[in-house]
């Protein structure tokens, strides 16, 4: 039998060393008895010298199970250095032993690894600090605090962090941190009465935990299981609990049998909000800022309901050029302009190519809502169908009638069809002026998310030079029929 | 009018604020007061740092500004018609009980919200002038979570959004035609426009930086909140529209929030018990949707609720029994997942420990931490379900006696 003596009960170093010791030395864990003797500074008694060659020598273990191991040593179990030193055994003949979660060492450790990080993160949540006498003009404090495991010098860092700028010392029995704003130390375990007695805002914080407690959604067995009683001693508002829950039923009786009561005071109510939603009943609206009260509002057909508004169009009211794409995207459903998102780059490059001046014409879209199906947590593009084109071209034809352009062009089948009234091949007639009923001249051409869909390097630049000068070539056209 | 004294006041305005269900502290990214002249850090991880008697964790200092409302909300202890005692903090008020609160090691930081005064952008502003005095006066690091009136200005939110590390707009009630009926002054409409400029505003502070880095906006991103069971709608609906929110603006979470009794209730909307149940089920098929490769669709049918009596992955599997028993030692992750009784990670662990052995019944025990939920659903070397899996009481030894049923 081996018998190696720890420094400390958190003496992870003396047993890393140790075991590799043993290990080179081929002691088996079941000859291997692990204890601490916190006396005494030296690691090894007379019959295990320290052979740090032999130690370092050959065995090479994961920083997987040296991030395990240093967790585990901070356990209150006694078995905690013996386990280790039996997964480090182990881990020769079965070197990813540790991804086996199934075998039973293994999940001890995980399990145990597991509640001494709970402990660190409760001790994160429980310590209670109450203010001290200022030293050297700093604000500090003092905790009390009882940890689970012995994880307070593995925790402290997290509160140097968290208050560096203040000075504060966490008593416990196993040890006490203290910060003094530059430095961290520690001094050996402390007694309860070493630690402040309370703190004025101790009680603004109990007026707190018990006004933000609903009485009618009792559940305590959900709070002991995340706030184990054993913490509830150091914790000043945890003396409220049993009052509260006794109180609880008493309270929520009350208020489900009490009548409603009438308004002990005039009221000033803010106006109601008028989310009226424009039907089909109502006649087609004259102005362009009906249009877009309108097409926020519109019920026509359902793609309102997953979308976020209706996207109206955008432009002088006597624009001599109208622009019309097929729906709004992700982006434009987001912002409520059209055009701003990837398609709306591609069209403004395209624009600024042709000479066309975006703030001189309307631009729009044939569908005003975003029509889109979920895919994971982004939303796909869906090309809109007869029936939602139809359903909306009533905005479109009112902005046409209040806009009265010269020149439409429309990009993509979806806009050509809104504005032809008919599906129309766009690569057959692009490029020509079609004459519509409306004595408006129209011109189809690609959609700007086409262009960014294509995948051949050649087709799309060929595309975009014909969209670029079906732009140009519309724009032209809607200034000729001015000075004609 | 009596004056209020500061306790009298914490006490009104945290009371006011409790039946917002979103306690979140985590999300911030990694920051701490090192360097700084104030207090506070966040590592990304949230903590509660202490549990009320309704299980609810205390993470952030919860409170109105003020519950002065001009809005009459039927399902709100503060509508301009309640006579719920009424109180009004100063800004410095909040600040000093934040910091305060803060260095005791009560809390993670400050959620703040307000009942409606005057009008939305007033409110706002004052609600900033709180996130402001924190994070610039005092240089406060730890969390903020600002709640945005969804029609104050965009300048105003936008301000917010700099300040706070998660903001917040709720959507209130599963069905948005519900709002005209029961907070007849909030604007469906309104409320998505907003929470879609968050969106758009998160996404561009998330730009890669060109030669400054854009200041942080909304870190810990936006939530909602729906109150559950006031209005007529099925958990169906409810889930459909937490998927399109999810998706629309990228939300971090959708809280459900039982309708609660409330002191000095409405007349429309009269005081009941709170579905408690029927909330914990949501979140269940919340968590389904979004880590568990569920669609809404295979959870519940739009006019349909969830079984009560257990839980929507067990229902699902009882619903689909041809899909079972699945084999622990050869079956995708994807299918693992759908298996009750085991999650996220005994499923990876169960993955990593089959490429190097064969999984036993009691090594899927050690995995899963409970083994009776699983046995009719899985094959393992030693086991395999036979009749257990096709018995028709299946779902009664797994649902509890209907007296347990009840919370109170």
């Amino acid at each position: 039998m081996r018998v190696v003596r720890l420094a400390s009960e958190t003496d992870f170093e003396g047993w890393r060393v140790a075991a590799r010791t043993l290990r080179a030395e081929a002691v088996e864990p079941a000859q291997a008895l692990w204890t601490v003797d916190g006396g005494q500074a030296s690691l090894f008694p007379a019959d295990a010298p320290q052979s740090p060659e032999a130690g370092t020598g050959g065995f090479k273990v994961s920083r997987a199970f040296v991030d395990l191991a240093g967790r585990v040593a901070l356990h209150r179990s006694p078995e905690r250095f013996d386990l280790l030193y039996r997964l480090l055994w182990r881990l020769e003949a079965t070197p990813r032993l540790l991804e086996i979660a199934s075998d039973p060492d293994v999940s001890l450790a995980l399990d145990m690894q597991s509640q001494v990080n709970r402990a660190v993160h409760k001790m994160k949540a429980f310590v209670r600090f109450r203010e001290v006498e200022a030293q050297g003009g700093l604000e500090t404090f003092v905790a009390w605090f009882e940890p689970a495991h012995r994880v307070t010098e593995a925790t402290a860092p997290f509160f140097t962090r968290r208050f560096s700028n203040m000075a504060f010392s966490i008593l416990t029995p196993d040890v006490c941190a203290h910060w003094d704003t530059q430095a961290l130390s520690f001094t050996p375990g402390a007694d309860p009465a070493d630690a402040p007695a309370g703190d004025d805002l101790e009680a603004y914080w109990r007026t707190y935990f018990a006004s933000t407690f609903n009485p009618a959604r009792l559940r305590t067995a959900a709070m002991v299981r995340e706030m184990p009683k054993r913490y509830w001693r150091n914790l000043p508002e945890a003396s409220l609990i049993p009052e509260m829950t006794r109180a609880a039923g008493d309270r929520t009786t009350a208020m489900v049998e009490k009548a409603p009561s009438e308004p002990a005071r005039r009221i000033v109510r803010a106006p109601r909000a008028d989310g009226a939603a424009l039907g089909a009943g109502d006649g087609p609206p004259s102005s362009l800022e009906a249009v877009a009260a309108g097409v926020d509002g519109c019920r026509r057909c359902p793609l309102w309901r997953d979308a976020t508004q209706g996207v109206a169009g955008e432009g002088p009211a006597e624009a001599r050029l109208m622009i019309v794409g097929e729906q709004p995207g992700d982006q434009e459903d987001l912002a409520g302009r059209p055009f701003v998102g990837p398609a709306g780059q591609v069209f403004d490059e395209a624009l600024s190519a042709a000479g066309v001046p975006r703030n001189e014409a309307y631009v729009t879209n044939a569908v005003k809502h975003f029509k889109h199906q979920l895919r994971g947590k982004r939303r796909l593009h869906k090309t809109p169908e007869a029936p939602e084109i139809e359903a909306c071209r009533w905005w479109l034809d009112a902005e046409r009638q209040i806009v009265r352009p010269r020149v439409i062009i429309a990009m993509g089948a979806t806009a050509a069809r809104s504005v032809l009234g008919k599906a129309t091949p766009i690569g057959k007639l692009r490029g020509q002026a079609l004459q519509l009923e409306d004595q408006a001249q129209a011109v189809v051409t690609w959609h700007p998310s086409y262009l960014l869909r294509l995948p051949d390097r050649a087709a799309k630049a060929k595309a975009q030079a014909e969209f670029i000068e079906d732009l140009r070539f519309a724009w032209s056209l809607a200034n000729a029929a001015v000075e004609a | 009018m009596a004056v209020l004294d500061l306790k009298q006041k914490l006490s009104i305005l945290a009371d006011a604020a409790k039946y917002d269900a979103s306690c979140a502290s985590s999300g911030a990214g990694k920051r701490d007061s090192k360097g700084g002249k104030g207090v506070g850090s966040t590592e990304g991880m949230g903590i509660c740092h202490a549990y009320t008697p309704d299980g609810r964790c205390v993470s952030l200092l919860k409170i109105l500004l003020t519950n002065y409302c001009i809005y009459d909300c039927a399902y709100c202890v503060n509508r301009v018609s309640s006579n719920t005692p009424r109180a009004r903090f100063a800004v410095q008020e909040v600040v000093d009980l934040t910091l305060g609160f803060y260095k005791r090691n009560y809390i993670e930081g400050l959620f703040l919200s307000s009942g409606i005064i005057r009008n939305s952008d007033y409110t706002m502003e004052a609600m900033v002038a709180v996130a402001k005095a924190l994070r610039a006066d005092h240089d406060f690091r730890g969390y903020i979570h600002l709640k945005l009136i969804p029609e104050a200005s965009p300048e105003l939110t936008n301000q917010a959004a700099l300040y706070a590390d998660r903001v917040s707009i709720n959507v209130e009630l599963p069905r948005e035609e519900s709002l005209a009926a029961f907070a007849p002054e909030k604007d469906a409409g309104v409320i998505r426009k907003a929470m879609g400029a968050v969106r758009l505003g998160i996404e561009a502070g998330k730009e890669p930086a060109r030669k400054t880095r854009p200041p942080k906006y909304a870190p810990a991103g936006q939530s909602t909140q729906m109150i559950i069971g006031a209005d007529g709608a099925r958990d169906g609906e409810i889930l459909a529209r937490s998927n399109t929110l999810y998706g629309n603006y990228g939300l971090r979470r959708v809280y459900y929030s039982a309708f609660s009794p409330i002191p000095d209730v409405a007349k429309s909307l009269p005081a009941q018990r709170p579905p408690l149940m029927r909330e914990h089920r949501l979140y269940q098929a919340d968590w389904l949707m979004r880590f568990y490769g569920f669609e809404t669709h295979e959870i519940v049918g739009p006019g349909e609720d969830l079984d009560l009596a257990i839980d929507p992955k067990l229902a699902w599997a009882l619903r689909n029994r041809a899909d079972f028993p699945v084999d622990v030692n050869t079956a995708s992750r994807e299918t693992l997942l759908r298996v009750p009784g085991l999650g996220t990670r005994s499923v990876d662990r169960m993955i990593a420990a089959r490429r190097l052995t064969r999984l036993n019944l009691a090594d899927v025990k050690r995995l899963a931490r409970s083994i009776e939920k699983l046995k009719p659903f899985v094959i393992t070397s030693d086991w395999s379900p036979g009749a257990l899996a096709d018995r028709a009481d299946l779902r009664d030894r797994f649902a509890p006696p209907p007296q347990q049923l009840s919370l109170f």
